[in-house]
């Protein structure tokens, strides 16, 4: 077995991230933003109770920021891509850690949430580029009646789609798998554990993760109820 | 009680294996799992055939030698206890049971349900050292060390190097065993020379016996026969994180001197 060059000519920057640790790191910190993100959207998601025209003139306010949100999007889209990037080589590292799989296995004290991380992050990958074409760009086909700058009326009745409608359900219990136990592994990767905080680190990783994906579906079953027209 | 074993069978490390039935009659609740073994190897034996190999040398939990999956769990999955601990009055007449090795690339089947863990001894080898001055033997109580240090050093430094962690990991990671030995020599003064080398060492060289990546599960945990909390994971991560924003190129000439 090779043994480990300390003194590598690789940049630091490189040589940090070719350790697990490193796209550990990285993991942790665009998931933080990821995460910071979900919350932003879910606040202004949630002016769709506040009345029809709110969430129209939130979209308009959006857009008025011009350059800004642009920032803000090429910085979503690079933390999604440096993500999903160390995701798939550490996914790749773990199958190539374990070829041979158990005959038996039986998991013990570990969460559904942490055992199922390389599953819900593609499916919430896969929800956001169905959302974009829904709600985003509106593409014919996905999205029924699309008007653009209308978002009020085009939330509506995208969700008033069942089969659109149980999407969202889906992603959103999906996000709090994923959200739930990514939320205190982040504070582990960072190298902070307390025997006393950790165990409420965890407790409000539960409770936002139920905040958060909960706030998204009380949406989509308010639109579904017709309480929200 | 009469027992139905599933037990990996393999002749060594370049042919491949697979579970073969035997029957355990009249085990006594008394004896421990590794001596059940024992009896039912005897049996083998006597018909000619090859005994079922596994490791094992002190038999009190202490080496770190013996270990395998009994029923998909490392060590059988009762608390703090490794194989050799394990007693059969927790089998019930008429049970099924699971043995197999570990399994992960960083440690090949040798032969039936021994791996070569010297994975392990190169991770050690690569930063799990410190510098003593030689010459007269320090005055015992020269180096003050606090309490609660001596104490989180102690309770790392039980890892007996089983690798009931990696065996237990989905990612087949070695983030507790090496996170126990960072950690360890991380409370006490004596580490604190090579503590910054000795993590981006130790994490590089876990790195290369291509183990696979901690994603804090947990399963390590609570398999681990001497209990290792993954506070010492935390712990070797964040002094990875302080030793890559610190490390810099090596200069020519040094400065002092
Ligand atoms: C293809 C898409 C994705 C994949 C494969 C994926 C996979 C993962 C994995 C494997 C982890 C590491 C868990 C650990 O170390 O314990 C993680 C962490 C995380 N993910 Fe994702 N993810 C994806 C998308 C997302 C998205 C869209 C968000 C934002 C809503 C997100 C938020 C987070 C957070 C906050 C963490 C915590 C970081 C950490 O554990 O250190 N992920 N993800
Ligand atoms: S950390 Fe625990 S399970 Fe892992 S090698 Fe050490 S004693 Fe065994
Ligand atoms: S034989 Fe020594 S720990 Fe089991």
């Amino acid at each position: 077995m090779a043994s480990a060059a300390l003194d590598s000519k690789l940049h630091r920057t490189l040589r940090f991230y070719e350790a697990t640790n490193g796209k550990k790191t990285v993991m942790a910190l665009t998931g933080a933003a990821l995460w910071g993100f979900v919350i932003i959207h879910l606040l202004g998601n949630l002016q769709v109770f506040l009345g029809p025209d709110k969430l129209d003139k939130y979209g308009e306010a959006l857009r008025a920021t011009g350059a800004l949100l642009w920032v803000a999007r090429g910085g979503l889209l690079l933390c999604v891509v440096l993500h999903i990037t160390a995701a798939l080589q550490l996914m790749a590292l773990k199958a190539k850690a374990r070829p041979q799989p158990y005959v038996k296995k039986v998991a013990t004290t570990s969460t559904y949430a942490s055992r199922t991380m390389y599953w819900s992050g593609p499916v919430i990958l896969g929800f956001i580029i169905f959302h974009l074409m829904h709600f985003t760009w509106g593409v014919p086909g996905i999205h029924p009646d699309f008007v653009d700058g209308a978002v009020h009326a085009n939330l509506v009745k995208g969700l008033s789609q069942p089969l659109a409608a149980v999407l969202y359900l889906t992603a959103m219990s999906m996000l709090l798998f994923h959200l739930y136990h990514g939320i205190w592994s982040m504070f582990q990767t960072m190298g902070l554990s307390h025997p006393r905080y950790t165990p409420l680190v965890k407790k409000a990783a539960a409770g936002i993760a139920i905040a958060l994906a909960g706030g998204n579906i009380a949406i989509v079953v308010s639109v579904l109820l017709g309480i929200v027209k | 009680m009469n027992l139905t074993l599933h037990v990996w069978r393999q002749k060594d490390v370049a042919t491949p294996g697979q579970m073969v039935r035997y029957d355990a009659p009249n085990v006594s609740e008394h004896m421990s799992f590794l001596e059940m073994l024992d009896v039912v190897n005897e049996g083998l034996i006597l018909k000619g055939d090859e005994p079922i190999a596994f490791e094992h040398d002190c038999r009190e939990g202490i080496c770190g030698s013996c270990g395998f999956m009994i029923n998909g769990i490392a060590h059988g999955g009762f608390k703090n206890t490794t194989v050799c601990q394990l007693h059969m009055r927790h089998f019930e007449d008429g049970d099924e049971v699971f043995i197999e090795p570990w399994r992960a690339t960083a440690f090949p089947v040798m032969k039936d349900l021994i791996v070569d863990r010297s994975a392990f001894d190169r991770i050690i080898a690569s930063g799990g050292y410190v510098s003593v001055s030689t010459g007269s033997a320090p005055d015992g109580n020269a180096l003050p060390i606090r309490k609660q240090d001596s104490d989180l050093a102690m309770d790392a430094a039980a890892c007996i190097g089983c690798g009931a962690c990696v065996a237990s990991c989905p990612n087949a990671a070695a983030a507790l065993f090496t996170g126990a030995k960072i950690s360890h020599l991380a409370h006490l003064p004596q580490g604190q020379p090579e503590r910054k080398e000795r993590s981006l060492r130790m994490v590089r060289q876990m790195n290369a016996e291509l183990f696979g990546n901690c994603t804090n599960i947990g399963e390590c945990e609570a398999t681990c026969p001497k209990g290792i909390p993954i506070e010492v994971i935390a712990s070797m991560n964040g002094d990875f994180l302080a030793a890559s924003w610190q490390e810099r190129p090596p200069v020519e000439i040094a400065g002092a001197g």
